[in-house]
């Protein structure tokens, strides 16, 4: 099937091709055989038609990659004078400083450190001495201040004495997670979850498949594809690392069939090894999102609330691996990214490597965006980025893309009421209704969106850009998973004031019968005292 | 004969019955309502007042008689209004609720004399202070019953909507579509 729509696509006009495609991708035809090398066999693939389909939902978005697809990575980009490093570039709990304002700090260095279970901690970016430690706007969509660490760069770049590891597959697998995770890695498809707790999970759970992921199907990003064009055999050595770290089995790289090059790269890197399989999947958003992967490559689907390794499988970005492979053959720490700058009012757009820390504003000076053509700043992807309100923010672990896109790259915004098209059941991958969710949360009854599967919502934004009536869908579900999280935050703080308030009552309790005693006994040692008083006048 | 033999049985099965009933009456005895107390339970037991009634009991008490609305209690906000609204059964609007804005209160510094009179009433233990110590109020503990307010001599206590951060920052709610659309 994958190879009939391959051909044809080439051979006819693009809007035929988007019709065929879409029509190739109806529920009946959609079940394909992931890695089938017997192409012509009709009778083998027979049964897939009967099988459940491995794709739910989806959409196919324009994909705009061609223009920093074709570009190699830009390694030349010019140290900015002042990083900033925010403390919680990670799910989990913020890193804690260690290091006082003037101090000296060299590159890869160790800045702060992870408190508790869930963290990760931070390096310095390059070499240089730390001005502040204070609130910073984040980049996120209020850019609402948190702590950051300010360093002013000297130009040298010098980095900390790292020491290289002779041969890592000699490390036990324990070692493995202690370094990767003493090196700050977190995943950076952008969920930012720390590794070595995934790596750690895994082991625990035993898992059999590790996939990687190296979809990339959020629009204009194209980091990860130059990344496995550029890096392949460093991308597959962090891949046989992370294989040792969690005494896994065999590993599926996973890449969409728009990157036929990146997908020959790995292919080539990996033929010397066996257990690791690069595999292509059709170019579908959201292919990228952890479960639509697994239930592709494996056929398991991950059961809700579970996690994917309690089913034998983990997922990490290609990106992670590259980082994983730096960690523990060369002891650097996670201190830089490639960022894919693009859009519509970018002038030079590109895949840049840039020091964690880097504005934005940096960034865009260096890519040439034209400030009046900017419409919206997104950081990530299209589809489920953030949008920004001003490039005065630091990049961090999680940037895989900065866009600066015109009004013509925005989706209308005129909302229309909704005609019940059910065009975004049909294109949510989570098998939601949206529309009947979005309704419920018009008229505030949330309970009913929770009913309905709210926070099985990924806000992969599928519902949103192909309602024709320009509905804000995954706008409503972000607001009311917001709301229900205030709500369950309200209830734990009323269940809090009543254990104030009990505590407090009791202590006046025992305050006021200490008081009552303490009369007590002082009026017994005043009868005593006269009565002995008496005794001793009676007796004299 | 066999009348008396009955009536004695009679008085005698009266007899013992009643004395059990009133043994139940006195051991098993329901001081009140069962449902004003779960309603009790429910709501905060700060006894703030913010309800319009004395405290949380007799607001529970007007909710099960019919005389209040589930959405009577501010610092519980729309999660208690639908706990109550499920509790008793009611039908419950929210659309027309406005999320009441809760107010913390805050100490200034400059005004601040300790003279502890603020702690000694905060029925949370929400503030944290000694005699000639600046006192400061845990915001994450402040109810926002205002009492510390009404016994501050200096009036360096003062209500403030609660800092945004990034921990309790939220989505705004889509606003809907301008209301020409809806004529069809």
């Amino acid at each position: 099937m994958l190879k009939i729509y391959l051909n044809t696509a080439e051979l006819i006009p693009d809007g035929v091709a988007k019709a065929l495609k879409n029509f190739l991708y109806l529920p009946f035809f959609r079940s394909f055989t992931p890695y089938s090398e017997s192409g012509s066999d009709v009778f083998k693939r027979l049964p897939d038609f009967f099988s459940k389909p491995r794709i739910r939902g989806g959409v196919h978005a324009e994909q705009h990659k061609a223009a920093t697809a074709t570009q190699a990575i830009v390694t030349n980009f010019p140290l900015p004078k002042k990083l900033y490093i925010p403390l919680q570039q990670h799910v989990g709990k913020p890193a804690e400083p260690l290091i006082k304002v003037g101090d000296k700090v060299l590159k890869g260095q160790l800045l702060a450190y992870s408190q508790g279970m869930i963290s990760a901690p931070v390096h310095a970016p390059t070499s240089g001495i730390i001005v502040d430690v204070n609130d910073y706007p984040a980049p996120h969509p209020s850019a609402l201040p948190i702590r950051m660490i300010v360093l002013e760069t000297d130009g040298k770049d010098k980095w900390l004495a790292t020491k290289p590891v002779a041969d890592p597959f000699l490390l036990t697998a324990e070692d493995i997670s202690l370094r990767v995770g003493a090196a700050g890695i977190v995943g950076l498809g952008g969920a930012t979850f720390p590794t070595a707790v995934k790596l750690n999970m895994g082991r625990e759970n035993q898992i059999d498949t590790l996939i990687i992921n190296g979809a990339e199907c959020e629009p204009y990003l194209s980091c990860d594809d130059r990344l496995m064009q550029e890096r392949a055999e460093q991308i597959i050595d962090g891949v046989r690392l992370m294989l040792h770290g969690m005494e896994a089995e065999s590993a599926v790289v996973a890449i969409e069939d728009n990157k036929p090059q990146a997908y020959l790269a790995m292919q080539k890197a990996a033929e010397p090894y066996p257990l690791i399989k690069v595999i292509q999947i059709p170019t579908r958003y959201p292919m990228g999102w952890d479960r639509q992967l697994i239930r592709y490559v494996t056929g398991k689907e991950v059961p809700v609330g579970c996690r994917s390794s309690e089913i034998g499988v983990t997922i990490h970005n290609v990106g992670t691996a590259h980082a994983v492979h730096k960690a523990i053959r060369y002891g650097q720490p996670l201190v830089s990214r490639v960022v894919t700058v693009s859009g519509g009012a970018v002038a030079r757009p590109m895949n840049v490597e840039v020091p964690l820390g880097t504005l934005l504003s940096e960034l865009f000076d260096f890519c040439q965006v034209n400030p009046e053509q900017t419409a919206r700043i997104i950081m990530g992807g299209p589809m489920m980025g953030d949008s920004l309100p001003h490039t005065g923010l630091p990049t961090v672990k999680a940037t895989s893309g900065i866009l600066a896109l015109t009004l013509g790259e925005l989706k209308n915004t005129d909302e229309q009421p909704c005609i019940r098209c059910a065009s975004c059941i049909s294109v949510c991958p989570a098998g939601l209704r949206p529309l009947d969710m979005a309704n419920n949360i018009r008229i505030n009854q949330l309970d009913i969106a929770v009913d309905l599967g709210l926070k099985d919502c990924i806000s992969c934004g599928c519902c949103s850009y192909i309602c024709p009536s320009n509905i804000p869908l995954v706008q409503y579900f972000k607001y009311a998973s917001g709301e229900v999280a205030a709500r369950q935050q309200a209830q734990h703080k009323s269940g809090q004031t009543k254990r104030l308030i009990d505590d407090r009552n009791l202590r006046m309790e025992r305050i006021a019968r200490q008081q009552h005693e303490e009369e007590l006994a002082r009026i017994a040692a005043k009868a005593e005292r006269e009565r002995l008083k008496a005794a001793q006048e009676a007796t004299t | 004969m066999y009348v008396l033999s009955a009536i004695i049985s009679l008085t005698l099965l009266g007899l013992v019955l009643g004395f059990l009933l009133g043994i139940a009456a006195k051991y098993l005895k329901v001081e009140s309502s069962p449902i004003v107390d779960e309603l009790e339970s429910l709501l905060p037991g700060s006894q703030c007042g913010q309800c319009g009634f004395p405290g949380c009991r007799p607001a529970a008490e007007a909710l099960v008689a019919g005389k209040a609305a589930s959405t009577i209690c501010p610092p519980g906000g729309s999660a208690l209004a639908e706990q109550i609204a499920a509790l008793l059964g009611l039908e419950l609007d929210l659309s027309a609720v406005k999320e009441p804005e809760l107010l913390v209160a805050r100490v200034s510094e400059a005004t601040c004399t300790g003279c502890t009179r603020c702690f000694k009433v905060c029925p949370t233990d929400a503030i944290v202070g000694a005699p000639k110590q600046i006192h400061v109020v845990v915001a994450d503990a402040c109810i926002g019953c205002k009492k510390c307010i009404e016994v501050c001599p200096t009036e360096c206590l003062q209500m403030h909507p609660i800092d945004v951060t990034l921990r309790n920052w939220r989505w705004t709610k889509p606003a809907l579509p301008v209301a020409s659309n809806a004529v069809c």
